[in-house]
């Protein structure tokens, strides 16, 4: 196609230049925002910027601080637990879902709206959904307990030591509804051929699915994870609506720790270090998979 | 074919089961049970945070402090609703939600029509008019994508005070038109590829520039596409929380953020009817588009599922 525009057309220069006008908001965000605000604040968390962004380097002071801050390791620890569970049980959920969507079901277009709907609401609402649903007074906890079991306890977002699991709760409420539609776009995706031809040779649907069809779909498992994960990365809302980080800092998670020392304590450069950190994160998560996808094998022109 | 042959060899095994030839289908077979039961279950999980938000907000405080969340309400009343929208109080200002709903439409609209504008403009150039390094501009504008938005946050204030602009309005809509447009454009870009290159030869030999092709053409034959993004970005930008705190000020804080300080606000009591219809009333918006859109909606956030 461009080779065909550049064809000698006398006016190419001014029907390029339309484009070339047409370009510059995407140009600009490219270039200054995306690239230059990346390498902005990587630059400055070498820094020890306080109220303000200034030019006093400290070189990795900042981020030997952040790693001796109690907080950022609850971070890190919790994002970890979180994002390992919540990426175990998406795909499986998501994936379990999908299967029984795909066994030709009646009010299958039901089920999949009740499945989805969470998703298209915000997090801070599922935040405070879920806040209340697990609420002792009055939630899942009171309601057992007044079935007759005195003694149950289920109060996740008020004990410190299994808060984050009630943070997962609801977000695998939001989320697998999306990662079952991924899921069974994949599934119809399977040729029926397979499917005949293991009911012939007499394997079980549950083999099937685990050693031929699931193989089958590593396009899909891949895509679906690379979407969790750098989604988990950023998981901010929902623990602000949620827990607010609490009980104490217990779940806090690394955005919350980025936003709360860039906007309210004032100490940018832990700030730039730690959203720095972050970065890193993807990066290792995105590269591989960038990799496998547009590297190495070519597939997508 | 091989998979013939042994489906015939199996068919009088199973024409015992019954007289229908082709394979037997119960209805209450064990694996339908389970298969149902197991989507029932589903079904209700899924569903019951909905259903305890609703009925929660129809409940009365006293009713709320006796009962349980799943038990139906006695009394329906509607107070909690009106109280959310009219008189709610987050810091100084006591006049509910309402002021967060119209904020959220101010910014959700010029955002989504910008965002729009733009990324199809971008897409266009991109799959019609490549020129010398748009790919590499493109390529990073995806990649964009993926870096959290932490990392660019203070940049970009910096360059909305420099602008005049910080905590207005516009420096969100703006905000907002940045960060939809890696998904949007990727979007519109493999949507106008797609289409047959024939009509915008055809086009241009008939002396059709880039902006009469964009507009004559390209725009009228990808209306889908168009629709498909305003659910994307409907959505998005009003569930946003993040840059709605960062970038604007109080009194422009859009409905999300403004409910989760109705919601999360220390000082009085708690009042969990209010703060349910509150919540309800934020994800109206967004459950409607849902619902009304179906398939489209599924298609969007399949595109835009990274942006979340």
């Amino acid at each position: 196609m461009t080779g065909q525009a550049k064809a000698g057309r006398p006016n190419q220069l001014l029907r390029n230049l339309n484009s070339k006008i047409a370009s510059i908001p995407m140009i600009l965000t490219a270039v200054v925002i995306f690239l230059g605000g990346t390498v902005w604040t990587v630059f400055y968390s070498f820094t020890n910027s306080k109220l303000l962004p200034r030019l006093s380097f400290v070189g990795f002071d900042q981020y030997k601080r952040l790693w001796a801050a109690p907080r950022w390791i609850v971070s890190i620890e919790n994002l970890a637990v979180y994002g390992v569970l919540s990426l175990i049980f998406s795909l499986v959920i998501g994936f379990t879902l999908a299967a029984l969507m795909d066994q030709k079901i009646r009010f299958e277009n039901a089920f999949r709206t009740i499945f989805l709907y969470p998703f298209a609401l915000s997090f801070i609402v599922t935040g405070l959904v879920w806040q209340w649903v697990l609420n002792p007074e009055f939630g899942v906890q009171s309601v057992v307990r007044s079935l007759g079991w005195t003694s149950f306890t289920f109060d996740p977002l008020y004990t410190p030591s299994i808060v984050i699991y009630g943070v997962l709760i609801a977000a695998l409420w939001q989320g697998t509804g999306l990662v079952m539609c991924l899921m069974l776009a994949g599934l119809r995706g399977i040729d029926e051929d397979i499917w005949k031809a293991s009911r012939v040779d007499g394997i079980p649907m549950w083999k099937t699915y685990l050693f031929i069809v699931i193989p089958m779909m590593r396009p899909v498992f891949i895509t679906t994870l690379v979407i969790i994960a750098s989604g988990i990365v950023k998981v901010y809302d929902l623990v602000v609506a949620q827990t607010s980080g609490g009980p104490g800092i217990s779940s806090e998670v690394p955005a919350k720790y980025v936003y709360d020392y860039m906007f309210q304590a004032q100490n940018l450069g832990q700030g730039f270090a730690a959203s720095t950190m972050m970065l890193i994160t993807v990066a290792i998560i995105i590269i591989p998979w960038a990799y496998l996808e547009f590297g190495g094998g070519r597939k997508r022109a | 074919m091989a998979l013939k042959t042994a489906e015939v060899a199996l068919a009088p095994v199973k024409s015992f089961d019954g007289p229908n030839g082709k394979k037997p289908k119960r209805v209450l077979s064990p694996r339908n049970i389970m298969l149902y039961g197991t989507l029932f279950v589903a079904a209700a999980y899924y569903l019951l945070p909905l259903y305890v938000m609703i009925v929660t907000s129809l409940k009365g405080m006293p009713e709320i402090r006796m009962g349980n969340i799943f038990s139906p309400p006695m009394e329906i009343t509607f107070e909690p609703w009106v109280k959310a929208w009219a008189t709610a109080c987050t810091g100084l200002n006591c006049d509910g939600l309402s002021r967060g709903f119209w904020n959220s439409v101010r910014i959700t609209v010029p955002s989504v029509i910008a965002s729009i504008a733009i990324a199809s403009v971008n897409g266009y150039a991109l799959a019609n008019w490549r020129f010398k390094g748009s790919e590499l501009f493109f390529s990073i504008l995806v990649i964009g994508a993926f870096i959290p938005y932490q990392v660019m946050i203070y940049p970009i204030v910096i360059v909305l005070r420099e602008l005049g602009i910080y905590g207005t309005l516009t420096g969100l809509i703006i905000v907002h038109s940045i960060f939809g447009m890696p998904i949007l454009t990727l979007l519109f870009r493999n949507y106008f590829a797609s289409l047959p290159q024939e009509l915008f030869k055809a086009a241009r030999i008939d002396g059709a520039g880039f902006w009469q092709i964009f507009l004559k053409i390209m725009v009228p034959m990808s209306l889908p596409i168009f629709v498909v993004a305003m659910i994307l970005q409907v959505t998005g930008i009003w569930n946003d929380f993040l840059f709605g705190v960062v970038f604007t000020r109080p009194e422009y804080y859009p409905m999300t953020v403004q409910l989760n300080n109705i919601v999360n606000s220390v000082q009085g009591v708690k009042e969990y009817n209010v703060n349910m219809a509150a919540t309800i009333l934020t994800g109206l918006v967004p459950l409607v588009v849902y619902f009304v859109s179906g398939r489209l909606f599924v298609r969007g956030i399949a595109a835009g599922a990274v942006k979340g």
